[in-house]
C-alpha cells in the first residue's frame, strides 16, 4: 500500500518538490495537499507583471486542475490547516477535513510583516504577498488617486511600479537613505532611484512613518515624524516577511524565526518535514525562489529515502520592473582585505561593481546590465580564482577567450565599423585612418581632424586605446593632471562635463564621469560638492560630509582640536559695543587667546567645540554674523578709512568695502578670496596684493586683480578703470563670478588668470557687456541661495550633531 | 592576573551618526571618534592621529578610511593604521551592532588584542 503524503501549502517550493517527487518515483505516495488559498499552483514571482498588467492569472499557473488529476494528487483548495495531531498522525482544516499522514511537509510559507502603525487597520491598507492583494491594489487603481508605499525594497518597488502602470500616483517611503540598501551598494542605489524617479514614482527616503491618516472610516494619508502629509487612497506596506511559523509552533515542532529543519529538511519531528520561506536553516531564513528550489530538491530524494544534504544558499536578486535591470549578490561592503573593480558607463547607464577577496568574487552589483549577472554569481558561488582574467573580468563573459586580453587587445579586436564615438557617428577605421594619413599623434588631433571624443567625452578612453594600438610606443597621453586617484579626468573637463550633462549630484557625476571609487576621497568629494554648488545653486543639495571640517562646523580647527571664532566685522569697521560682547564671550567662555588678524578682524581662539553653538548665540545678540574666516569663500574687505577721516582720501574707499562685503559675503569660491579698498594711491589698506584691490583715485576707480600675499608674492595686475562705486560692484561681482565658474578647486585668483590669460579675464569683464551682465546676473541669483548666516541657523539647531559628543561614559558611570 | 573580559558597552544609535560622518564619545581621558561608512559599517578609534593627534572623528570619510583634518594622514578606520607612506597607528574598539544600537568593546583595543 503507498505511503500517504500530506503536504501543507500549495506555493512553489512544494511544487517544486512534486514535480522532483514525480519525475523520481510517481507511485510512491498518495499526496494530499491542503492550500489556504482557493487556487491551484501558481508562479508567485510573476505577480508584479500582474499587477502592471502585462500578464493576467491564468498566464502564471505552473499546476493547472489537469495537473493534479493526472498526478492523483487530492488538493484540497481554500482549506486552512488548523491542527497537526502528531500521536494520531493526521491533520485537521477549519473547513473541518482531515486527513492521515506517513509523511508530512509542512509549507506555509511566510507573512508579509504589517508594522502596527496608528491606523494600519483602515481599509485601504494592503499588503502585497499573494494574488488576492493583486486584485485589491488593481481594483483600488481603477478608482485613480495616490498610492503610498511604504518599504523600498524588493517588493515594495515593485508594488509601486505595476501602480504606476494602473495610473495612479505612487509614493515610496523608503526607511534608509537609499534603495534597497540590504541588495545594493549606495551608487547603484541612487541610479535605481533615478530610474523610479523618471517613471513618475515619488521617492522619498529617510521617510519614518508616524501614522495612517483616516477619513470615513478608510485611509486618507499618512503622516512622516518630520510632519509632511501624504494623501492616499490606499497604502502598500512592503517592508519584508516573516516565516509562518503558528500552526507549526502549536503542534510544538521547534521554532525559531523559522520552523527549524535540519540539512536532510526534517524538522524536530522525524515524519515531519517543512520546506520554503517558514523554515530556519543553520539560522536563516529565505525568502527568494532559487534557494527554495534546492530545498525542493533535497526534500524529494529524502522522502524516497534518500540521504541527500541542503547546504543553505548563496541568494541572488533581481529587481522585476520592465525596463530596469539590477542584479544583486554576495556581499558588497568594502573592507580592508577586500579589492573591488568597478566599470562605469555614464552614457549608457551602466555600473558594474565586482568585491574580491583573495582573488575571489564575494560580492555583483551590476545596473543597467545585467546579463552576466549569472556569469558572475556562478563564479562566485564556486569560489573560483578569477586571476587569469582579471583585467577583464568585469567586461562579462564574451571577453573571456582562451588567453587573457588586455583592454587594448580588446579595443584592437574590434571591427572597423565598430562605433567609438556615439555622439559624433564615428567609427573605428574613421578613427584609425585619420591617425596614419594625416599622421596625428595626441588625443586634441584627434578631436579637431575626426570630432571623436569632442563632445561628452565618455569616448576618450577608448580613442586613447586606439591611439595605443595604432602608433604603439610613439602615443604618449597628454599630461592632464587627474583631480585625483578617483578618476583620470582633469578638474576643466570634469567642471565642463558636470555643466555639459546637467549632473546635479555627487552620485550622478561619479557615475557618468565613471569614478573608479564608489565614495570618492577626501581631495575629490570638496571639489566636486563646490563645483555642483558654483554650477546648480538652486538645485544642489550641499553635502556637509564632503566638506573640510572647517567649512562643515564653520569654525577654524586648530591643532589641538579646539576652534577659532571670527565674526565679520564689515569692511573691518566695529564699535565698543561690538568689543564688548566679544570681551564678554571670551571671559564666559573662557577663550584663552584673542588676536587681531591680517585682514581687519579680531579672531577667538582656543573655543571648545561644545561651546561654538552657544558662543555664537552670544554674539548673534549683538548682530555679529559669520566672518567665513574659514571658507573657500569672501574672507575680508580691508578698507581705509578714506574721506571720512583722511586728509589724503579721494573717495569713500571704507562705505564702499563694507557695500561690497555685505553684497558679496556668503558666496562659495574655488579657494579664499580676500579684498582691499583703498582710498587713494598711498593704498593703506594694501590693496595690490589682494585676490580683488580696489584703488581711489580722483577720477574714479582702478580696479587690480591677481595679487598674491601668501605662497607666493605677486603684485595686482589692473583690470581697468571705471568711474562710479556702482560700476565697481558690477566689474568685480562679474569677475568673481567668472572665476567661480572656470576655476579649479583651490586654484586662486591669481592662478587662474594665468591660466587663462589675463587679457581674456579683460576683454570679458571690460570691454564685452553682455557677458559681464551675465556673470553679475548669475552671481545675484546665486546668492539668493548662499546669504544665509550659518552660525544663527546653528544657533537655532541645526547640525546639532557635529557639535555635542555622542555620550559621555564618564557621566553615565558617575551616575 | 586576571584574564581581561570584554566591556561591551552601548555608546549611541547608527541613526546618531550621518553617513560618511563621525561622532565623539567620551570615557574618561580619552575621546574615541565612531565612525559610520556610507555602507553603514560602524568602527571605532581613538581621536587621535598618530601624527599630532589631530582629531580624527572631524576629518572626510571615503571608502574605509578617514583622512586627518590637521595634515592630511589617511588612516584604516578598521585597523587604525596609516595608509599609504605614513607610518603609525591609533588605538581601534571593537564595534557591534544591536539592530540600531552601537556597542563598544572597552577593555579590548587593538594594542591588547596583538599582545594578546
Amino acid at each position: 500500500m503507498k505511503q500517504k503524503l500530506v503536504i501543507i501549502g500549495n506555493g512553489m517550493a512544494p511544487g517544486r518538490m512534486l514535480e522532483h517527487l514525480f519525475d523520481m518515483d510517481p507511485d510512491a505516495f498518495e499526496v494530499t495537499i491542503f492550500n489556504a488559498e482557493p487556487r491551484v499552483n501558481y508562479n508567485r514571482l510573476m505577480l508584479s507583471p500582474v499587477l502592471s498588467g502585462e500578464k493576467t492569472y491564468s498566464d502564471i499557473i505552473t499546476h493547472d486542475d489537469d495537473w493534479y488529476r493526472d498526478h492523483q494528487v487530492t488538493l484540497h483548495k481554500g482549506a486552512r490547516v488548523s491542527q497537526i495531531d502528531r500521536n494520531a498522525k493526521a491533520v485537521t482544516a477549519e473547513n473541518g477535513i482531515t486527513a492521515p499522514y506517513d509523511k508530512l511537509v509542512i509549507a506555509t510559507g511566510s507573512l508579509p510583516i504589517m508594522i502596527p502603525l496608528p491606523g494600519h487597520t483602515l481599509e485601504g491598507v494592503l499588503v502585497y504577498r499573494d494574488l488576492d492583494d493583486v486584485e485589491q491594489m488593481l481594483s483600488a487603481a481603477k478608482a485613480g488617486g495616490r498610492a503610498v508605499v511604504i518599504g523600498g525594497g524588493l517588493l515594495g518597488l515593485e508594488a509601486a511600479a505595476g501602480l504606476r502602470e494602473q495610473g495612479m500616483e505612487v509614493t515610496v517611503l523608503h526607511l534608509m537613505p537609499t534603495l534597497m540598501e540590504r541588495q545594493l551598494d549606495p551608487t547603484a542605489g541612487h541610479l535605481l532611484e533615478d530610474a523610479i524617479v523618471a517613471r513618475g514614482i515619488e521617492v522619498i527616503t529617510e521617510a519614518n512613518t508616524e501614522k495612517i491618516l483616516e477619513k470615513d472610516g478608510r485611509v486618507a494619508g499618512v503622516l512622516l515624524d518630520d510632519g509632511r502629509e501624504i494623501e492616499a487612497s490606499i497604502v502598500v506596506m512592503a517592508v519584508g516577511i516573516r516565516p509562518s511559523t503558528a500552526l507549526a509552533a502549536s503542534a510544538d515542532i521547534d521554532c525559531n524565526r523559522g520552523i527549524v529543519v535540519g540539512d536532510d529538511m526534517r524538522t524536530s519531528d522525524p515524519d515531519i518535514y517543512a520546506l520554503g520561506e517558514c523554515i530556519e536553516h543553520r539560522g536563516l531564513c529565505y525568502g527568494l525562489v532559487a534557494p527554495l528550489y534546492e530545498m525542493a530538491k533535497v526534500l524529494a530524494e529524502n522522502l524516497l529515502g534518500g540521504t541527500s544534504e541542503y547546504n543553505g544558499s548563496v541568494t541572488a536578486t533581481k529587481l522585476k520592473v520592465t525596463g530596469i535591470d539590477l542584479y544583486s549578490s554576495g556581499d558588497f561592503i568594502d573592507d580592508e582585505d577586500r579589492e573591488e573593480i568597478i566599470l562605469r558607463d555614464g552614457m549608457a547607464g551602466i555600473y558594474k561593481r565586482l568585491v574580491l577577496n583573495d582573488n575571489r568574487i564575494i560580492g555583483a552589483v551590476l545596473y543597467g546590465e545585467t546579463s552576466d549577472g549569472p556569469w558572475f554569481f556562478d563564479l562566485l558561488k564556486k569560489q573560483t580564482d578569477i586571476s587569469p582574467m582579471r583585467d577583464t573580468l568585469i567586461f562579462g563573459q564574451a571577453y573571456q577567450g582562451g588567453a587573457p586580453l588586455d583592454p587594448t587587445a580588446a579595443v584592437a579586436a574590434l571591427p572597423d565599423n565598430a562605433e567609438i564615438c556615439g555622439c559624433n557617428g564615428i567609427c573605428k577605421s574613421q578613427i584609425t585612418t585619420a591617425i596614419t594619413e594625416m599622421g596625428l599623434t595626441s588625443l586634441d588631433g584627434v578631436r579637431a581632424h575626426t570630432k571623436a571624443s569632442s563632445s561628452c567625452g565618455t569616448c576618450t578612453g577608448l580613442v586613447e586605446q586606439l591611439l595605443t594600438v595604432t602608433l604603439g610606443d610613439g602615443y604618449k597621453p597628454s599630461a592632464v593632471t587627474p583631480v585625483c586617484g578617483c578618476t583620470d579626468l582633469g578638474h576643466d573637463d570634469v567642471r565642463h562635463l558636470i555643466r555639459a550633462r546637467a549632473l546635479k549630484t555627487l552620485p550622478a557625476v561619479m557615475q557618468a564621469l565613471e569614478w573608479k571609487t564608489s565614495c570618492g576621497c577626501a581631495k575629490c568629494r570638496p571639489a566636486l560638492n563646490y563645483y555642483l554648488i558654483s554650477d546648480w545653486p538652486a538645485e544642489y543639495e550641499d553635502d556637509y560630509q564632503s566638506r573640510f571640517i572647517n567649512e562643515r562646523v564653520h569654525a577654524n580647527i586648530q591643532k589641538d582640536g579646539t576652534y577659532s571664532v571670527v565674526p565679520r566685522m564689515w569692511g573691518g569697521v566695529t564699535s565698543a559695543t561690538e568689543l564688548r560682547t566679544i570681551a564678554d564671550v571670551a571671559d564666559k567662555f573662557n577663550i584663552p587667546t584673542i588676536k587681531v588678524t591680517g585682514g581687519q578682524r579680531i579672531d577667538m581662539l582656543g573655543v571648545r567645540k561644545e561651546d561654538l553653538p552657544a558662543v555664537w548665540a552670544d554674539l548673534g545678540e549683538a548682530g555679529f554674523v559669520s566672518g567665513h574666516a574659514y571658507a573657500k569663500g569672501l574672507r575680508t574687505v580691508k578698507t581705509c578709512v578714506g574721506t571720512d577721516w583722511c586728509r589724503f582720501g579721494t573717495q569713500d574707499s571704507t562705505g564702499l568695502g563694507i557695500r561690497i562685503e555685505k553684497f558679496m559675503w556668503g558666496s562659495w569660491t574655488p579657494a579664499k578670496v580676500k579684498m582691499a579698498v583703498s582710498g587713494c594711491p598711498r593704498n593703506c589698506a594694501e590693496a595690490t596684493c589682494k585676490d580683488i584691490g580696489i584703488i581711489c583715485v580722483d577720477s574714479g576707480f582702478d580696479i587690480h586683480f591677481a595679487g598674491a600675499a601668501g605662497l607666493d608674492i605677486k603684485g595686482t595686475e589692473v583690470l581697468g578703470h571705471v568711474k562710479t562705486a556702482d560700476e565697481v560692484l558690477e566689474h568685480i561681482v562679474a569677475l568673481t563670478q567668472m572665476y567661480r565658474e572656470q576655476g579649479h578647486y583651490l586654484e586662486r585668483i591669481y592662478k587662474w588668470a594665468n591660466r587663462i590669460g589675463l587679457d581674456e579675464v579683460r576683454r570679458q569683464i571690460m570691454e564685452d557687456a553682455a557677458a559681464r551682465q551675465g556673470y553679475f546676473d548669475r552671481f545675484v541669483f546665486s546668492q539668493k541661495f548662499a546669504q544665509v548666516d550659518p552660525w544663527s541657523e546653528r544657533v537655532s539647531g541645526k547640525d546639532k550633531h557635529e557639535f555635542m559628543p555622542m555620550s559621555d561614559l564618564t557621566l553615565e558611570a558617575a551616575e | 592576573m586576571s584574564e581581561v573580559v570584554p566591556n561591551w558597552v552601548r555608546v549611541g544609535r547608527l541613526s546618531d551618526i550621518p553617513r560618511r560622518g563621525a561622532r565623539r564619545v567620551r570615557n574618561g581621558a580619552i575621546t574615541i571618534a565612531v565612525f559610520r561608512t556610507a555602507e553603514n559599517r560602524v568602527f571605532a578609534l581613538e581621536d587621535k592621529c598618530p601624527h599630532k593627534s589631530g582629531p580624527l572623528s572631524q576629518g572626510i570619510i571615503h571608502g574605509d578610511c578617514v583622512t586627518c583634518p590637521l595634515h592630511n594622514w589617511v588612516i584604516s578606520l578598521e585597523t587604525g593604521e596609516a595608509q599609504e607612506a605614513d607610518e603609525g597607528g591609533t588605538l581601534s574598539f571593537p564595534v557591534k551592532l544591536d539592530g540600531d544600537d552601537i556597542h563598544l568593546d572597552l577593555n579590548f583595543p587593538s594594542s591588547l588584542r596583538k599582545s594578546a
